[in-house]
C-alpha cells in the first residue's frame, strides 16, 4: 500500500480525527462557549466535502479505485453520496443548534457521536467487503442508538433508543448469519470475489439463496420496510427532533449504497431471487405507509410513516438491475434526505422554548404566523407528494420509468395509486397552514443562520427538481 | 485419529448439554456458569482445529473477563424472574411455529446435495512444528485486515463515549475528589508549624 492509495480514504481520516477533536476540545471550553463546537463540526463537514470534490472522482465515471487489500472502494457513487451526506450534515447542525439551544441539550456528545456516525455513513457507502458493510453498519448503529436516548431525563427518548437497541441488534444478527452463510457458500469476504465465485459455480446453490434472505432482511431494517419498519415510527416520535432529523437522511444513503452493493456488486447473479423479494417489500412498503399516515395526528410520526412509503420507491428503482433504475433510485434516496432535512427543520422551527411541535395542529394558520416559513413548509409538502415542479415529482417520476421499462407495470400502477393516496396527508398539512385559524399567536422566531439554512434547503428542492438533469446524469453515469 | 475423534465428541457432547441447560435453567447464576462450560468446550474444539491463540483467547476474554463480570452483575442485581416467564403459554404456539420453520430451513440447506458433508471437504494438512497460530493471525489483522481492525477500534470508542455520555451526570452538592487539586496541592497547605514551648518533664 502506498501514500496515494491510503490518501483514497482522506475524507474518513479528517472526519475520524476531527471527532476525536470536538471530543477534546470541549473539556477545555466553558459552557458558554459551546459555539465552537459547533463551529469545528462545520468545518469538518466542508472540508471533508471538499476533499471529497479534489478526489476527482465525482466527475470521473470510469475510474473507480480500491484500497486497504480491496475492502474500501472510492468511485463516483461513493463520492456523490458521500458529497450529499456533507450537505445534509451541514444543514443537520445548523437546524440542531437551534433545537438543542432552545432545550438546553447544546452538549458535544451531540457532535462527536453524529461525526462517528458520519464515519461509518461514509465507510459503509465505500465498503466492499462484507466485514467492511457490517462493521459500518454496527458504527452508524450504535452512534445512533446513543443519540437517541441523547435527552437522558426524557422518558420516551430512553424508551424507543431500548427498543431500537433490541430490534437493531436482531437486524445485525440476521445480516451476520446471512453472511456468514454467503461467506460458507463463495469462501470470500470481498464484494468482487463473491460475484465472481457465484458466476463460477452457479445461481441455484440453496445454500446462496439462504444468505440471500438473511441479508435482504438486513438491508430492508436499515431502510426501515415493512414489515422490517416497528422501529421507525417509535424512534421517530420519541428521539429529539435533532437527531430524527439525522435519522432520517443521512444513514439513508449508506442504505442505499450497501444495498446496490451487496446485491448488484456482490450478489448480481441472484437477482432473479432478490428481485422478487424487493418487490414484496417495496409494495408493502408504499401500501402500508402511505395508509397508516393518513391516520397520524402527530407530524412526527406522519413523517415516520411517509419515509416507509418513500423507502419503498427507493427499493423499486432497485428492482430492474440496470443502470437507469439504480440511477434513480439513487437520485431518490438523495431527493428524499433532502426533503425529510427540510420537513424536520420546519418541525423544528414551530418547537417553542421548551415545548416540541410535534402535533399537525401546531401548523395551523402558520401562513398567519410567518407566511415565509408557510411556504417554504407547502414546498416541502408538495415535493413530497410529488407534485410537479418540485424535485420530488422528477424522483417518483424516474423510478415510475425504471419499474414500467422493466415490464413490472403492476407494481408501478400500484405505487402510483397508494402515491395519490399518500398525496392526502401532505395535503391536509398544506390545508392546515393556508385554510384554518392559528392555536397560538407566538410569533415564530428563528436565529438568522437557521432562516439561511432553510431557504437554501427550499431552494434545494425547487432548484434540484427545475434544473434536475445534471443531478439525474451524475446519478446515471455512476453506474456505467 | 480415533482417539481424537472421541475427544471431539465428548467435547462436542458437553458442548450441546450446557447450550440448552444455559436456557432451561430457572436459576440465572446457573446460566451462567453453564454458558462458562460452553464456552470452555468451544475452545477445546478450537485446540483440536489447532487454533490455539483462539482457543487461549476464548477461555481468557470470554471465560475470565466477561463471564465473571456476568456472574457479577447475575450475583449483585436482585432479578425478579418471574415477569420474564409470563405469557410463555401465550406465545408457546407461535414460537413452536416459527422455531420449526426455522429447523426445517436449516435441514434443507444442510441436506441440499450434500454441502455439508464430510466428504464435501478434505482433511486439512497438519501444519509443522514451527507453525505459529498468533503470528498468522498478528500478520493478517494488520496487513490484510487493517481496516476493519481499526474500524473495530472506532466502534469500540463509540461504545465507551455512548456509555459515558449516558450515565455521566454531574449532580450539585454531591462530594467527589478532584485529582488534579489533590495532585497539585502543596505541602504548607495542609502541614503547618507551630512554634510551642516545649514541656518541661514533671519531676516526680
Amino acid at each position: 500500500m502506498n501514500g496515494a492509495e491510503l490518501l483514497l480514504a482522506a475524507p474518513e481520516y479528517l472526519v475520524l480525527v476531527m471527532a476525536c477533536v470536538v471530543m477534546i476540545v470541549d473539556l477545555f471550553l466553558s459552557k458558554e462557549r459551546g459555539g465552537i463546537i459547533h463551529m469545528l463540526s462545520m468545518l469538518t463537514v466542508i472540508f471533508a466535502a471538499i476533499i471529497t470534490l479534489r478526489g476527482g472522482f465525482l466527475m470521473d465515471t470510469t475510474q473507480a479505485a480500491t484500497t486497504f487489500n480491496d475492502s474500501f472502494i472510492r468511485d463516483q457513487m461513493g463520492d456523490v453520496l458521500k458529497v450529499f451526506s456533507f450537505v445534509m450534515m451541514g444543514l443537520i447542525y445548523i437546524y440542531a443548534k437551534f433545537y438543542l439551544r432552545s432545550f438546553d441539550l447544546f452538549r458535544s456528545d451531540f457532535h462527536a457521536l453524529s461525526l462517528f456516525a458520519l464515519l461509518g455513513v461514509m465507510l459503509l457507502i465505500s465498503a466492499n467487503s462484507m466485514l467492511m458493510i457490517y462493521l459500518g453498519l454496527e458504527l452508524i448503529a450504535l452512534s445512533v442508538y446513543a443519540l437517541v436516548a441523547f435527552d437522558r431525563d426524557s422518558g420516551r427518548g430512553s424508551e424507543s433508543a431500548m427498543k431500537y437497541f433490541v430490534l437493531g441488534s436482531m437486524a445485525s444478527g440476521m445480516l451476520l448469519y446471512g453472511m456468514s452463510m454467503i461467506y460458507g457458500a463463495t469462501g470470500s469476504l470481498l464484494l468482487p470475489d463473491i460475484a465472481e465465485a457465484v458466476r463460477t459455480q452457479g445461481a441455484d446453490d440453496i445454500l446462496l439463496v439462504f444468505g440471500l434472505v438473511f441479508v435482504v432482511v438486513g438491508i430492508a431494517f436499515k431502510f426501515g420496510v415493512v414489515p422490517f419498519h416497528m422501529w421507525i415510527p417509535d424512534v421517530y416520535e420519541g428521539a429529539p427532533p435533532a437527531v430524527t432529523l439525522f435519522i432520517s437522511s443521512v444513514p439513508k444513503l449508506a442504505a442505499f449504497a450497501m444495498a446496490f452493493r451487496f446485491l448488484s456488486s456482490g450478489l448480481g447473479d441472484l437477482h432473479f431471487q432478490w428481485q422478487n423479494m424487493l418487490a414484496s417489500l417495496a409494495v408493502l412498503s408504499i401500501v402500508l405507509g402511505n395508509l397508516a399516515a393518513i391516520m397520524q395526528t402527530n407530524i412526527k410520526r406522519m413523517l415516520a410513516y411517509s419515509t416507509i412509503s418513500h423507502m419503498g420507491f427507493v427499493l423499486l428503482g432497485l428492482l430492474p438491475d440496470t443502470v437507469f433504475g439504480f440511477g434513480s433510485s439513487m437520485y431518490y434516496v438523495i431527493v428524499y434526505g433532502i426533503m425529510s432535512v427540510a420537513a424536520f427543520g420546519m418541525v423544528i422551527l414551530l418547537s417553542g422554548r421548551g415545548v416540541e411541535a410535534e402535533h399537525l395542529s401546531d401548523f395551523k394558520g402558520l401562513n398567519q404566523r410567518n407566511p415565509y416559513y408557510a411556504a417554504i413548509m407547502g414546498l416541502v409538502m408538495f415535493s413530497m407528494a410529488g407534485i410537479p415542479p418540485m424535485v420530488g415529482f422528477f424522483a417518483k417520476l424516474m423510478v415510475l420509468k425504471a419499474v414500467i421499462e422493466a415490464g413490472m407495470l403492476w407494481l408501478a400502477v400500484t405505487a402510483v395509486v397508494f402515491a395519490v393516496i399518500g398525496a392526502f396527508y401532505y395535503l391536509r398539512v398544506v390545508k392546515y397552514m393556508y385554510f384554518d385559524e392559528p392555536e397560538s399567536e407566538a410569533a415564530i422566531v428563528a436565529p438568522v443562520d437557521f432562516g439561511a439554512a432553510l431557504t437554501l434547503n427550499g431552494i434545494m428542492i425547487l432548484g434540484l427538481g427545475m434544473f434536475s438533469s445534471s443531478l439525474i446524469t451524475i446519478c446515471m453515469t455512476s453506474f456505467g | 485419529m480415533i482417539v481424537q475423534e472421541l475427544i471431539f465428541y465428548a467435547f462436542s457432547l458437553v458442548m450441546i448439554f450446557a447450550a440448552v441447560s444455559v436456557i432451561t435453567v430457572r436459576n440465572p447464576v446457573y446460566a451462567v456458569l453453564f454458558l462458562v462450560l460452553a464456552f470452555f468446550s468451544a475452545a477445546a474444539i478450537w485446540l483440536l482445529l489447532e487454533a490455539e491463540f483462539l482457543a487461549i483467547i476464548l477461555i481468557v476474554v470470554y471465560v475470565g473477563a466477561v463471564m465473571v463480570l456476568f456472574l457479577f452483575v447475575v450475583m449483585m442485581l436482585d432479578i425478579n424472574l418471574v415477569p420474564f416467564k409470563e405469557g410463555f403459554i401465550r406465545y408457546l404456539p407461535v414460537a413452536v411455529l416459527v422455531a420449526l420453520a426455522m429447523a426445517v430451513e436449516l435441514l434443507m440447506v444442510l441436506w441440499a446435495r450434500g454441502r455439508f458433508g464430510a466428504d464435501m471437504f478434505p482433511v486439512p494438512p497438519l501444519s509443522s512444528a514451527d507453525y505459529s497460530n498468533t503470528r498468522e493471525l498478528g500478520q493478517l489483522l494488520y496487513s490484510n485486515y487493517l481496516l476493519p481492525f481499526e474500524v473495530a477500534g472506532v466502534i469500540l470508542l463509540v461504545a465507551i463515549i455512548a456509555a459515558v455520555a449516558l450515565t455521566l451526570r454531574t449532580r450539585p452538592g454531591i462530594r467527589t475528589q478532584n485529582p488534579s487539586a489533590q495532585v497539585r496541592t502543596r505541602r504548607d497547605e495542609s502541614v503547618r508549624l507551630v512554634k510551642m514551648k516545649s514541656e518541661k518533664p514533671r519531676s516526680v
